[in-house]
């Protein structure tokens, strides 16, 4: 589904990725975890198209497209959904003005008729109650005002909108309590299928307790230096990164 | 410049004054010994500062100081109303107040006199001339002097105590003409003790030559009465819109004034409003959306002169192309006026590097016991709001849509006129979207 092959990418001039690798089938999630500063929120980045980033070298591909080719929009389009470590306020949008946006450009691109007024409301109504999201969040302005658990919770509630083919979770654990961290990774794990995947970026150990990987890797300093199943975050949960560091520099 | 019409006063004032009224008479020999003295104002003057107005005003214009019919059916050229807006109606063409027999207007409550300022002054003499130039003569200002020395007419509004209209009133400016033309008008609207009243001032072009327009608008709203005044600007790049609005609040009155400008050529809004009595409301609000060569300049001015008032302004712009904008905010509070609670914000978009915006918050509190704030901020687009909204698959240009639209939603929100507010959302979106960037005739309309 999803084919990295030896990607490099810059910010400002300053090189985060140094040539990474990782592929993604359906059916598959994967986790990424590493110390700060890794390049982990910038793969994510680098993968929807933020033009900040600037990719110097390497491939992707997705479905059997080329990636890089593509605008943020059309990559949207063709089924990624990132869901932002810090998602972002968008005062005097509308939450449902900007959903029906959203889904109807998906329909556009896809050559689909827009969704009538009745079935948007029934699938916002089912959608927010697979992350139990309050009603009155869905009448503000994107964002504007809510928690750090709200925003969250905002971002699987748009996921499970627009139902993608390839989600990336970047740090979503960040900045939730137990029972926030509960109904989010509830949410993932219901929209689960064997068509779609998803690559969970996280810190801590802690949310695979909930969304539990099929890979767990480790990057550091711009590359996947390690790789292996699920217990490989407990490891790094009893051990921190420094063992990986030394391994990695002592080659 | 002033030259030409130095002249043509001089040698012309009897016809001027013969075409006009007694009580606008009154204040024109005044009027024009006063522009004889200031000129047409320039980027010399404070207040004028940002932009030059005299470049437009140096060309040949005619005036039609004989008054001569000027054939138009102001139906055809305003062929709809702001659609669910059930309104009376009124045109002013030109500079004079165009009479027409429109059925709506029949039901207007009783004591309500609305019809132009030059026959109200001979049929009401002694109500028009209580008010009449009371806030414009007092005004040292090029541009008001200019207007009291050559206006002939204008519309005309009187409610009386405690008489609320039920409906807005709608007055249409057309501007049509076959030369380059400019025309001074002089609008009076008096509120009384109690009395409440809307008027939607749409400004509008017919004809393919240049304008100027310098209309002054005076508006007395007495104790308690509520007024509001809604302007939109929708005319082609070749016009100049010249406007002054006073407005005089007396005690507990509430005014609103909300001014658009979708599209235009070149615009000075000058927007005083005197509080003159406790515990008023007043709400200054206005939009811009400008491009190409297009220049917009709101300078407004609240007066606090007396204690317990509250005010709040909010101007936003948009402006692309090599658009610029201006605004001013002067905020003068008086020792007296105590507890004064004034908020101001005026916030701006350049949609590149060429659009130019100019803004200045002028703060003047002589109280010790008020709230006041201001807040300018000139800026972009947010980055990163469009990239979370294309990540979602909303492509750039109609994610940049969403923002500027959100952008302008607030002063939109600053119509009490529910399908005036919704015909303002939809004119302005499609606004934004490039789909009225020029103005051929009646563009509101369509």
């Amino acid at each position: 589904m999803l084919e990295i092959k030896n990607l490099h990418a810059n910010i400002n001039g300053k090189e985060i990725l140094k040539g990474l690798n990782l592929t993604v089938r359906p059916g598959e999630i994967h986790a990424i975890m590493g110390p700060n500063g890794a390049g982990k929120s910038t793969l994510s980045s680098v993968l929807t198209g933020n033009p900040a980033f600037e990719v110097t070298h390497g491939e992707v591909t997705f479905l059997g497209k080329d990636l890089l080719e593509l605008a943020p929009e059309e990559r949207a389009n063709e089924g990624i959904f990132l869901s932002f470590q810090y998602p972002v306020e968008i005062p005097g949008v509308s939450m449902v003005n900007f959903m029906r946006t959203a889904i109807n450009e998906q329909r556009k691109y896809r050559g689909q008729e827009p969704v009538s007024a009745t079935d948007f409301l029934r699938l916002m109504r089912e959608k927010k109650e697979l992350v139990e999201m309050d009603n009155k969040l869905t009448n503000r302005s994107v964002n504007e005002g809510f928690s750090g658990g709200e925003k969250k919770r905002n971002e699987i509630f748009q996921m499970a909108m627009l139902e993608p083919r390839l989600s990336i979770l970047d740090e979503t654990d960040s900045g939730l309590d137990i029972d926030a961290l509960r109904i989010v990774a509830n949410g993932v794990n219901k929209l689960k299928s064997p068509e779609n995947a998803s690559i969970v970026i996280t810190h801590y150990q802690r949310l695979l307790d909930y969304i539990v990987p099929d890979f767990v890797h480790v990057l550091y300093d711009g590359r996947i230096v390690k790789s292996g199943d699920k217990t490989l975050a407990l490891e790094l949960e009893e051990k921190g990164y420094d063992w990986i560091k030394q391994e990695v520099e002592g080659k | 410049m002033e030259k030409q019409y130095i002249d043509l006063y001089t040698s012309h004032h009897e016809t001027i004054k013969l075409h006009s009224s007694e009580v606008m008479n009154a204040v024109r020999d005044a009027s024009f010994a006063k522009f004889k003295e200031l000129g047409f104002p320039t980027t010399r003057h404070e207040n004028y500062k940002y932009t030059d107005i005299t470049e437009a005003l140096s060309l040949d214009y005619g005036l039609n100081i004989n008054r001569l019919k000027i054939p138009v059916n102001p139906y055809e050229v305003f062929t709809c109303d702001v659609p669910g807006i059930h309104s009376y109606l009124y045109f002013v063409v030109n500079d004079g107040f165009y009479p027409v027999n429109d059925k709506r207007n029949d039901t207007l409550p009783e004591g309500v006199i609305i019809g132009s300022v030059s026959e109200v002054s001979k049929s009401h003499p002694e109500l028009v001339a209580d008010y009449f130039g009371k806030m414009s003569s007092q005004k040292n200002d090029g541009l008001v002097a200019f207007n009291g020395a050559f206006a002939q007419d204008g519309f005309f509004m009187y409610v009386p105590e405690n008489v609320h209209l039920d409906r807005p009133v709608q007055l249409v400016n057309i501007m049509r003409s076959d030369v380059d033309y400019m025309a001074n008008s002089h609008n009076l609207i008096i509120l009384e003790k109690g009395a409440k009243a809307q008027l939607l001032v749409c400004d509008h072009t017919v004809d393919d030559v240049k304008f100027v327009t310098n209309r002054v608008t005076e508006v007395f709203v007495a104790e308690n009465a509520s007024y509001e005044h809604y302007k939109l600007e929708n005319t082609h790049n070749k016009t100049t819109n010249l406007s002054t609005l006073l407005i005089d609040q007396k005690e507990s009155s509430n005014v609103l004034a909300n001014v658009i400008t979708l599209h235009n050529g070149l615009t000075r809004n000058t927007i005083e409003i005197d509080v003159d009595g406790e515990h008023c409301e007043t709400t200054l609000a206005g939009m811009v959306i400008a491009d190409k060569s297009q220049q917009v300049d709101n300078y407004t001015s609240i007066i606090h002169s007396k204690p317990n008032c509250n005010s709040r302004e909010l101007f936003k712009y948009v402006l692309d192309d090599v658009s610029k904008g201006a605004f001013t905010g002067r905020l003068y509070v008086a020792r007296d006026a105590q507890k004064t609670a004034a908020f101001q914000t005026n916030k701006n978009i350049l949609l590149n590097r060429t659009a130019k915006m100019r803004t200045k918050p002028q703060l003047e509190i002589y109280a010790d016991d008020v709230k006041c704030s201001h807040g300018a901020t000139i800026g972009q687009l947010d980055d990163s709001a469009l990239f979370y909204m294309r990540q979602r698959g909303i492509p750039e240009k109609e994610a940049r849509l969403l923002l500027m639209f959100a952008f302008t939603a607030d002063v939109i929100e600053d119509i009490r006129i529910d399908a005036l507010k919704d015909r303002i959302k939809m004119l302005v979106e499609k606004r934004l979207r490039g789909e009225l960037s020029k103005c051929e005739g009646c563009v509101i309309c369509q």
